[in-house]
């Protein structure tokens, strides 16, 4: 169970969360959603401590996530796909993968590291041909089933998906869409992934939020979406010009 | 009046705050190197980076300073009638301060900005925020090795560069001055000491901690996109540049004035 309450961060004197809530239940997909600038990547990276909140708590199991002292094993149970990949450039694409089982206290040696990253990357759909390739030489699609893969290498109890289809044709999108889906339930994970994607949405989530001025303003099943009443949902949804989400 | 002098002490405000947590990111590079894990491997490869492949740079112009300072000390010299000294002051003026200062400052140029771009990049594609979800810190990964090996082989560039630098006045007082080889080298020799030669060593040392702490320091903390790459990067060089010529002034005066 991922708890975060009353949630408050501002940059300077812009404030981008004021006062959030959320739940996510062990093993639910939740899907945030947001117009640009709406505090979702934000909220991850509180989340993971990357950013401290101004005010509130956020609770992992229960537990307050600052109150974490031993901070590699807290971040040990998450991972994370970012936007771009976030792949390093001066590595293969095995030792992107395994980077985690590399190091740390439980560290595996280098050819069981390759191993499990080879299965890994099998598992997202790319040949072991690809593990001794370098990310500048795939292309977007390969390069984020990479991030994907390093994401589930450590085998995580939750994963977090910052905006998995941005940048990807339609095809390679759906793809990303059923490889996220499938590995989240198979690996019985709690996932929250932010994205505008609406088709993402639908594909890889069992809860919506939506979040609009640092607060999140509907939260529901993905399957009430449509039907909700939330004039900001709505808006958001059909992608309406005229509403009470302003643009400027 | 009172409009300048509000902004007078906001930029002093605003350089004090700079000043204090480029201090704060060195103290903490320097106690995470300290503490473990210890990456050997992106260590070695640093030392391989800013060490080796600075070779040719340094080794070039300290070619040509040592051959220049040669013909300037020979013009200089001949109005009071003192060309013999141009072997000893060129090999006191290479080790001293010509060395370190001009390894620093070539060495500042090519890896300073080097970290900075690298860096900076890093950040602006997200790969300094997934190295803390992996349970990496960026700093103890990305910046420890390099601080650490910039610092480890300045001191080496420098003695290289001391030594090309004497051999290039030596070629030209020999070859175009028509220095005596052997007395030439006797010279340079006999009024060389070894604290001259130590105190460039450990010049290079502080100049190598200066120009690494300051491409990470501007790397990690450089603003988004293009622009804060490029920004970075020239932040990076000058800050570095400008700080090795005031420690170099600083480490001159507390060395050789009494």
């Amino acid at each position: 169970m991922i708890e975060l309450r009353n949630i408050h961060k501002a940059f300077g004197k812009k404030e981008i969360l004021r006062g959030m809530n959320l739940s996510v239940p062990k093993g639910e997909s939740m899907v945030i959603i947001g117009g640009s600038g709406s505090g979702k990547s934000v909220t991850l990276k509180c989340i993971l401590g990357l950013i401290a909140q101004d005010k509130g708590e956020i609770f992992i199991e229960g537990k307050n996530a600052q109150d974490a002292t031993d901070r590699d094993a807290f971040l040990a149970r998450f991972g994370m796909l970012f936007q771009g990949g976030a792949l390093f450039d001066s590595m293969s694409v095995w030792q992107n993968v395994a980077f985690r089982l590399l190091r740390g206290t439980e560290k595996k040696t280098p050819l069981e590291a390759r191993e499990i990253a080879i299965e890994k990357l099998r598992r997202v759909g790319l040949s072991p041909d690809v593990a001794d390739q370098y990310p500048a030489e795939l292309s977007g699609g390969m390069q984020k089933r990479v991030g994907l893969a390093r994401a589930i290498a450590a085998d995580p109890e939750i994963i977090f998906f910052d905006e998995p289809t941005t940048g990807l044709d339609p095809i390679m999108a759906g793809v990303i869409n059923t490889l996220i889906r499938e590995i989240v339930v198979e690996m019985g994970a709690t996932s929250i992934a932010i994205t505008h994607d609406m088709t993402s949405v639908r594909a890889i989530s069992d809860k919506v939020a939506m979040l609009y001025d640092g607060e999140i303003k509907w939260t529901g099943a993905v399957g009430d979406m449509d039907t909700a009443d939330d004039p900001y949902l709505q808006q958001f949804i059909t992608g309406a010009p005229d509403g009470p989400i302003t643009t400027a | 009046m009172i409009a300048a002098l509000a902004t007078l002490g906001q930029s002093t405000l605003g350089l004090l705050a700079a000043i204090g947590r480029v201090c704060l990111f060195a103290f903490s590079v320097v106690t995470h190197m300290l503490r473990p894990p210890f990456y050997i491997r992106e260590f070695s490869q640093a030392l391989l980076n800013i060490g080796f492949f600075s070779l040719p740079v340094v080794g070039l112009t300290a070619l040509f300073t040592g051959g220049a300072l040669a013909l300037q000390i020979y013009a200089g010299g001949a109005r009071f009638n003192a060309e013999a000294v141009v072997p000893s002051i060129v090999s006191i003026g290479m080790v001293r301060e010509l060395g370190p200062v001009l390894s620093g400052l070539m060495v500042a140029g090519r890896v300073s900005a080097s970290i900075a771009a690298e860096l900076a990049s890093m950040k602006v594609t997200e790969q300094i925020d997934a190295l803390v979800t992996l349970s990496s810190n960026p700093l103890k990964y990305l910046a420890v090795p390099r601080v650490l090996a910039a610092t480890l082989t300045l001191p080496i560039l420098v003695a290289v560069g001391d030594s090309i630098g004497i051999f290039g006045g030596y070629l030209v007082g020999v070859n175009s001055l028509d220095f005596n080889a052997a007395g030439y080298l006797k010279n340079t020799v006999t009024f060389l000491e070894l604290w001259d030669v130590t105190s460039g060593l450990i010049k290079g040392a502080v100049f190598g901690f200066i120009l690494s702490i300051m491409g990470c320091y501007h790397g990690m903390n450089s603003g988004r996109g293009a622009q804060g790459v490029g920004r970075a990067t020239i932040n990076a060089v000058v800050s570095s540049s400008i700080l090795i010529l005031a420690a170099n002034y600083l480490l001159t005066s507390l060395f050789f004035t009494s």
